[in-house]
């Protein structure tokens, strides 16, 4: 069988044997949790409780700010504690709603109720996810509602379930995969109602052969769904390598995989589109790896969301050496830690804590232009001259060698034998051609309204002087 | 272990937090053991001359570039190897009997005009061994050029001609003994063999892309099979493809990464480029050589090569076009 997979990337140490065998275990905290109201892509939520209000598990606390935006919902019953910014893993505060748990975990009335699915309707099935307040799990956190939600729900053929788990040492979709199968499946089939046409393909990586086979398994009696292997490769799981790997199509920056007629989730998300929608359990849990080589006992373990790191970490045993860095998802795309205590969000997928910061290791040296980024970049960029034109501060030849088609994937920084900080550079000019964009479009839209006063006036005055012309009043629409 | 009871911070730093095993210093020490084999045999043909020559000019080399960076205050850099690997390119570019201070003059040229004055590894814009190389050939053109004392035994040394000049007169060459390295030559170039045991280290540890060499030495063979004068003789083709370094320069001197194009396609077109530079040199130039020359002038317009051969980004341009009729083909396919 012939593996998908894209041209270019990277194969980093994958380090998945601390953790792949370890059964996912069921974490519980005492004390505070921590919501932030903005843990997703688009518009912070609303919050919608008062300090002092006592809350159940499942109960929205922050209604969504938007159309691109998600509820966010207490994981736990207590009091509201406090509405503050707290610190977050990004190592900015964020405004959050923090609850003091009671320690009983209670839950809203019809929490975990089971629903008919064939007797839903799309619109229903669509509310369910929105209401639940899923966002993309282990990504960028997009609302998956939103997702959900394409222009035209015939145009698309392909779903595909995201199973490869790309990261180094993340295991928890994989553990999912092994024991939550037949949810995922049910997450798959949903999303299938939703889209006549679609074709459900499960993506997953050869280096997870056992993952391949309970799936392949689980959906023998599927005519609609089957099991795609992929090569392990990073990053085979980015959203626009998988669906180059799956169907031979490419999108860019500007498109959304609904342009090509595909939709991608993750299989955790998956698992949170099943749970919210068969069971009435919003997404209020969520799975992470704890790994790394500091790390006393690496575990997969199903986790509160608002969970402070600090505690699920202690109960990992803690470290056994010295960690020099700590990371919240994995080693190529995930957010260092300046501290500890800040609390599990709805994308993050993992906490590593490494003895060695190969980064700080690693002094960078000259580029040797040995052309090992540009073999590897999954983009097709070429990153000696980006971050040429950055460095000149040259954004408009930044943006025409391709730099906004960079997905700070890493592949590049991670391959250069320079060790230079190509990635870093990429994320700085992109978000200052992302500024320029917005202050271009702010002056754009100036521009355009004066120039619309001027036609106003202009007319006005065209106006006036054939009322002069023929010394009566005519005017021009009679 | 207690968990950061004092509060102090954590390191952070931009991801990725990995780096691959691979360092500068890794590589350059790859390109020397690629050399080694043709080293070793360059001094076994002739002798502990050419042991002399290789050692002095890889020294003055690095030492050049040590007293350079600590007169001007710049970090040391020699560790990284890349000064040894010029002067071992340098070094085995030259004829065995050269007096040894002339390649050695040619490693201070090398790393102080060329590489250092330039901004140091990564900035210059012509190949420093290579450079040097010209840089002697102007200024010593006798002692570059003179092979009579590397003539194998049996052969006629008088009439002072490599097998290059030889077949460019209309002569013969023996392929063997331009396969073996039983010819009159340059310390490093003789034995095609022994470079191609080095070639295949650098392929296989991924040094080198075979894109430039394979492209050169094809656009070569393809030029003298029509203007060599003796049409596509399988014999004559391949013996020109084994004289006059080619097979050096292809595979250590072409794909030297600072000078040469980044870009998948401009790496082919650089490969044309100097392969027919290279031809032109053999068939219509006033020696037959030719192949240090090409390269130079390759480097000198490489980063218009670049520059002209951006590849497409993901997803767009032509990759837009495949998408699209991989659409259109599933609604057809759906409509039927
Ligand atoms: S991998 Fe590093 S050294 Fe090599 S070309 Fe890219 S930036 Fe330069
Ligand atoms: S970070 Fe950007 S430039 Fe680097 S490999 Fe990824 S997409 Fe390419």
């Amino acid at each position: 069988m012939s593996l998908g997979t894209f041209k270019g990337g990277a194969h980093p140490y994958e380090g998945k044997v601390l953790s792949e065998n370890c059964a996912i275990e069921e974490l519980r905290f005492d004390g505070e949790y921590i919501f932030p109201l903005s843990q997703h892509i688009g518009a912070p939520a609303k919050a919608c409780v008062q300090v002092g209000d006592t809350v159940l598990a499942g109960q929205v606390i922050a209604e969504a700010g938007g159309f691109i935006s998600a509820n966010v919902l207490s994981s736990v019953s207590g009091t509201v504690k406090a509405i503050e910014p707290r610190m977050q893993v990004s190592g900015f505060p964020v405004m959050s709603v923090v609850v003091e748990s009671d320690g009983r975990f209670e839950t809203v009335e019809g929490y975990g109720q089971k629903r008919d699915i064939d007797a839903l309707s799309k619109d229903e099935i669509r509310d369910i996810v929105k209401a639940a307040g899923i966002v993309g799990i282990g990504g960028a956190g997009f609302p998956t509602a939103v997702k959900l939600m394409p222009k035209n729900d015939d145009a698309i053929d392909y779903f595909i379930a995201n199973g490869s788990e790309c990261e180094p040492y993340l295991t928890s979709d994989y553990r999912l995969m092994l024991e939550e199968g037949e949810r995922i499946v049910g997450g798959v089939k949903i999303c299938l109602g939703l889209f006549p046409n679609a074709k459900g393909i499960i993506a997953i990586e050869d280096n997870k052969p056992e993952a391949i086979k309970h799936m392949q398994e689980l959906v023998k009696s599927e005519p609609r769904i089957s099991v795609m292997q992929l090569k392990t490769k990073y990053p085979e799981g980015g959203e626009r390598q998988l669906i180059n790997a799956v169907t031979g199509r490419y999108i860019n920056s500007s498109m959304l995989p609904a342009d090509a007629g595909c939709i991608v989730h993750n299989v955790a998300t998956l698992l949170a589109i099943y749970d919210a929608v068969a069971e009435s359990k919003p997404l209020i849990e969520k799975t992470i790896t704890v790994t790394g080589d500091a790390v006393a006992t690496p575990k997969n373990v199903r986790v509160r969301l608002g969970s402070s790191y600090k505690k699920i970490l202690d109960a990992c045993g803690g470290l056994k050496t010295e960690a020099n860095k700590f990371i919240c998802g994995g080693p190529m795309m995930g957010q260092a830690l300046y501290e500890l205590d800040c609390p599990v969000t709805k994308p993050s997928s993992a906490l590593c804590a490494f003895a060695h910061d190969e980064v700080a290791e690693n002094p960078t040296t000259p580029c040797i232009r040995c052309g090992r980024c540009v073999a590897a970049c999954p983009e097709h960029l070429v990153p000696p001259m980006l971050v040429k034109a950055a460095n000149a501060d040259d954004m408009e030849g930044f943006e025409k060698i391709g730099g906004m088609e960079c997905m700070e994937c890493g592949t590049c920084s991670y391959v250069c034998p320079a060790r230079r900080p190509l990635t870093q550079t990429f994320k700085q000019a992109r978000k200052k051609v992302a500024a320029l964009r917005k202050i271009k479009a702010a002056e754009e839209k100036q521009r355009k309204e004066h120039e619309e006063a001027a036609k106003k006036e202009a007319e006005k005055k065209a106006e006036e002087m054939k009322k002069n012309e023929t010394g009566k009043e005519v005017p021009s629409w009679r | 272990m207690a968990l950061n009871e004092d509060k102090k911070l954590y390191h952070v730093s931009s991801s990725p937090h990995v780096r691959a095993s691979v360092t500068t210093q890794k590589i350059m020490t790859d390109v020397i053991i690629a050399m080694l084999p043709a080293t070793a045999f360059g001094v076994y043909r002739f002798g502990i001359g050419a042991l002399i020559v290789v050692l002095a000019t890889v020294a003055a080399a690095v030492i050049s570039e040590y007293l350079y960076e600590y007169f001007m205050k710049r970090p040391i850099t020699i560790t990284d190897g890349s000064a040894v690997v010029t002067g071992m390119i340098l070094a085995l570019n030259m004829p065995p009997e050269i007096p040894v201070w002339m390649p050695m003059l040619g490693a201070v040229f090398a790393i102080i005009v060329v590489k250092q004055l330039y901004g140091g590894l990564g900035q210059n814009f012509m190949n420093p061994a290579l450079a040097a190389r010209c840089f002697l050939l102007i200024s010593f053109s006798r002692a570059m050029t003179d092979f009579s004392a590397s003539f194998p035994e049996g052969v006629d040394a008088v009439s002072g001609a490599t097998p290059l000049a030889v077949l460019k007169a209309g002569g013969e060459a023996s392929l063997s003994d331009l396969f073996f390295g039983n010819i009159a030559g340059t310390i490093g170039e003789v034995s095609v063999l022994m470079l191609l045991i080095g070639a295949a280290y650098l392929l296989i540890r991924g040094v080198i892309s075979i894109r430039i060499p394979a492209v050169y030495i094809a656009t070569v063979a393809v030029f003298m099979g029509l203007f060599g004068g003796r049409g596509f003789d399988l014999y004559y083709i391949a013996c020109e493809i084994c004289a006059g370094g080619l097979i050096f320069g292809a595979f250590f001197m072409a794909t030297d990464y600072v000078t040469t194009p980044i870009t998948p396609l401009g790496q082919i077109l650089f490969g044309v480029f100097i392969g027919i530079l290279t031809g032109v040199f053999r068939v219509f130039g006033a020696s037959a050589e030719g192949v240090s020359y090409a390269i130079i002038i390759g480097n000198i317009v490489a980063p218009l090569i670049e520059r002209a051969t951006v590849p497409t980004p993901f997803g767009k341009g032509r990759y837009a076009e495949i998408t699209k009729k991989l659409m259109h083909e599933n609604t057809e396919r759906g409509g039927k």
